[in-house]
């Protein structure tokens, strides 16, 4: 589809760089014919963060409208809820977000205790707490190699790799999995931290920061990196709440909305950190954002390691808690608790719930409404990269094909939250 | 959550007919509205300076098949300055199937409104572009979230039109394991 | 180790002209970057500096089909994507290797659903499976090992691709 006609001045309300001197036109030429050229890109792409199909109109090399279409890797997670027990859908939850699955297991185990209030032992939150922050670190140290590698920087996509290969070994050595893991559980988590685990996290998170430095050292101040991200994709603070963003994408505005501050959960409350917070909106701040938010997430461990109480890791609530193994094959009450609790699932009480939690791209919130059964009766993910998609028009207008690269990295869109 | 309560309290005033319930469960307050003053409702919730609900977190839908008014469209806001989020829903039944669209007021719900619609086949009066947006445009087999849709779906996963019919069987380019030494 | 050891004085290697070829295929195989889920996460961490999916061979991931011989399908297979991952197959020219990574590719996984094609073989033909949710790096080397070996036994020269006789698959190499 294309629109000819003559050309027409740059639109000054167009955000971007269009309404910059050096575009408009010289009044001495004729006018040129021009042609809106329509432009798929996706949904096999290799820049493209997942399976996403962009479509752009485009005047030249600058973007009319982009319109993203998704749906490529919707694989009904919330009818499959339906029809599997509470406990059942956590490895579900895993691969929504599957760069830091453990959050999205966070979220989820955090709703169904809302729901069934159920307390969950100190030692418990500490331990959630830890392990949800170095899932932040590995989320924004892939999101900093992809956007990195995307623009252009490649070393720096070979050192978070690198980096994130000690806490994949981390998490193998902690619950069998590097990736999808499912460690958490409904009143607790699945094990405890062992001694050498408790060492080599201390470890790497003294050495850390450094790594980060290193990083950075190569971007922060890097003519090309500045070129190619500051005044890119800036949204207002006003718009950025009205398209329901969260996470650095909306403190990169200014908003210091972070669930972890607004509405302490876990551990978040007892230690002492602070949420980064942007100014201008746009992609170098927010990039700013999640690097001090690793730095951010590197105190949070040390804190809750340090202080790390004793106690059991698992509520005590036999008929909604599954018991551990060898309770299981050992007593006959724990395997027909463990029976049932997989075949029927657990009494819920009837109502509905909503419980957000501040996961590494912006707020992950799961919406229960129970029936009474041991099945939820619908179960909504309320997931940051979707919405974060909502507006992906509103920021990607004005500027060029190039920075669509660079807005899907500042957004940080997995297509597996995003379609669930 | 007191402050949210007297949102419900202010809502109750200013809606007297159109509040239909407020019930309060492990601290979420929620609104039931009736479906015409979904739209003053959401309006009045931003716009009122002292309530501010600015962000919206999200719009859902539940589908009750034994309900007369089978369907619940269900919104959650939250305000940044007063820190208290508030859920306010709306009833609404198979044969009018429509409720107003609240993308005016929040952008946000362009998006979630036109995943209701795919989902659950609830149309939005007002939206901009309500079409679908997790499953194809094309798709025909109906509304996947209803609950008298099968889980395994009605077939569309398993037919593959855009393979050409063979003329002969598919094979791949490679020995096949009867081959294999 | 010198020449002489092992081919004698002239420092020769003797073998068919298919080995040669099949030598050279296995060695360079070129994937297409073509990740779908989260099996690509381990797709793209077997090519970081750990894991090294270069020392195969098989580090050029090329972004154009054209270029390419060797499709991984990492990832839940959904059926509005199903076009699309055919169409680019047909793209690829051939020899073209297929090899399905993850559980989702292979066989739908947990996500027995209306939206989700229960393995990508329903409309591609794949040479290899590897298994897992996701594979690590080292299981997807296994793939890529076996498939290396299945295609030094692949036959080049003398295989029917024209018409078949009557009962035989044309194309079927032997």
């Amino acid at each position: 589809m294309s629109r000819t006609g003559p050309t027409t001045l740059p639109d000054p309300s167009l955000t971007g760089r269009q309404g910059q001197a050096g575009s408009a036109r010289r009044p001495d030429l004729p006018l040129l014919r021009t042609e809106e050229l329509m432009l798929n890109m996706g949904p096999q792409h290799p820049a493209t963060h997942g399976v996403l199909k962009m479509v752009l109109d485009l005047e030249g090399e600058r973007i009319v409208k982009a319109t993203p279409v998704m749906g490529f890797l919707h694989r009904g997670v919330e009818k499959l809820a339906e029809h599997g027990t509470y406990h059942q859908f956590i490895p579900h939850t895993d691969r929504l977000d599957y760069i830091c699955a453990m959050y999205n297991n966070f979220a989820y185990v955090r709703a169904v205790e809302k729901l069934i209030d159920l307390k969950v032992p100190p030692r418990a939150d500490y331990l959630r707490t830890i392990v949800a922050e170095t899932q932040r670190i590995i989320g924004h140290l892939f999101w900093l190699g992809t956007q990195a590698l995307d623009i252009g920087a490649m070393t720096v996509f070979f050192y978070t790799f690198r980096d994130r290969e000690i806490l994949l070994d981390w998490f193998n050595e902690l619950c069998g999995a590097r990736l999808t893991t499912s460690w958490y559980r409904i009143g607790g988590v699945e094990r405890d931290f062992t001694p050498e685990l408790i060492a080599k996290l201390s470890k790497f998170i003294d050495d850390f920061p450094a790594k980060i430095d290193e990083c950075n050292l190569l971007l922060e101040k890097n003519r090309i990196w500045l070129a190619r991200t500051q005044g890119i994709a800036v949204i207002s603070a006003e718009d950025a709440l009205s398209f329901g963003l969260s996470g650095p994408t909306l403190r990169g505005s200014g908003v210091d909305y972070d669930l972890r501050k607004y509405e302490p959960y876990a551990a978040y409350g007892d230690v002492e950190w602070s949420v980064p917070v942007g100014r201008n909106g746009d992609t170098y701040d927010r990039y700013w954002i999640r690097i001090e938010e690793m730095r951010e997430s590197c105190k949070i461990v040390r804190q809750c390691l340090e202080r790390l109480p004793d106690g059991p890791y698992l509520a005590d609530a036999p008929t909604v808690v599954l018991p551990s193994k060898d309770k299981v094959f050992t007593t006959l009450e724990s395997m027909i608790i463990q029976f049932k609790l997989f075949t029927q699932g657990f009494k819920t009480p009837e109502g509905e719930i909503y419980c957000g939690t501040e996961a590494h791209k912006g707020e992950l919130g799961f919406y229960i409404v129970s029936d009474g059964s041991g099945h939820p009766y619908r179960l909504k993910i309320r997931s940051p990269s979707f919405i974060h998609l909502g507006a992906f028009d509103h920021m990607a207008r004005g500027y060029m094909i190039a920075d669509i690269i660079t807005i899907f990295g500042t957004y940080d869109i997995v297509m597996g939250e995003c379609d669930r | 959550m007191n402050g949210v309560r007297s949102v419900a309290e202010r809502l109750r005033q200013r809606f007297p007919q159109e509040i239909v319930a407020v019930t309060e469960f492990r601290g979420d307050v929620t609104v039931t509205v009736r479906k015409p003053a979904l739209l003053p409702v959401g309006r009045f919730l931003k716009e009122e300076p002292d309530l501010a609900f600015d962000y919206i977190v999200h719009v859902s839908s539940v589908d009750y098949p034994t309900q007369p008014e089978r369907f619940e469209v269900v919104y959650e806001v939250y305000s940044i300055r007063h820190r208290r989020r508030i859920r306010f829903k709306t009833r609404v039944s198979e044969t009018d199937g429509a409720v107003d669209s609240l993308s005016s007021v929040w952008h946000g719900a362009n998006f979630m409104e036109r995943e209701v619609y795919d989902m659950m086949g609830i149309r939005f009066h007002g939206h901009p572009d309500l079409r679908r947006i997790l499953m194809p445009d094309e798709y025909d087999e109906g509304f996947p979230l209803r609950k008298d849709f099968p889980l395994q779906g009605k077939g569309w996963r398993d037919t593959f039109e855009f393979l050409e019919p063979p003329a002969s069987p598919a094979v791949p380019s490679t020995p096949t394991a009867k081959d294999a030494a | 180790m010198t020449g002489e050891r092992f081919t004698g004085e002239a420092g020769l290697v003797t073998l068919t002209l298919e080995q040669a070829v099949n030598w050279a295929r296995k060695g360079s195989l070129w994937p297409l970057s073509f990740g779908l889920a989260c099996c690509a996460i381990e797709m793209m961490t077997a090519v970081s500096s750990r894991y090294d999916i270069d020392r195969y061979g098989a580090g050029v991931f090329r972004a154009s089909p054209r270029q390419a011989d060797l499709m991984i399908v990492s990832g839940t297979v959904c059926r509005r994507m199903a076009p699309f991952i055919r169409k680019v197959y047909d793209q690829m020219p051939e020899p073209r290797y297929v090899i399905s990574m993850g559980s989702c590719a292979t066989s739908g996984n947990i996500y027995d659903s209306y939206s989700v094609v229960q393995g990508v073989d329903r409309f591609i033909p794949v040479d290899i499976y590897v298994p897992g949710c996701p594979p690590t790096p080292e299981a997807l080397f296994d793939g890529i090992l076996k498939l290396q070996e299945k295609i030094m036994r692949q036959r080049v020269f003398g295989a029917k691709t024209v018409t078949a006789a009557p009962g035989e698959v044309p194309g079927e190499i032997r």
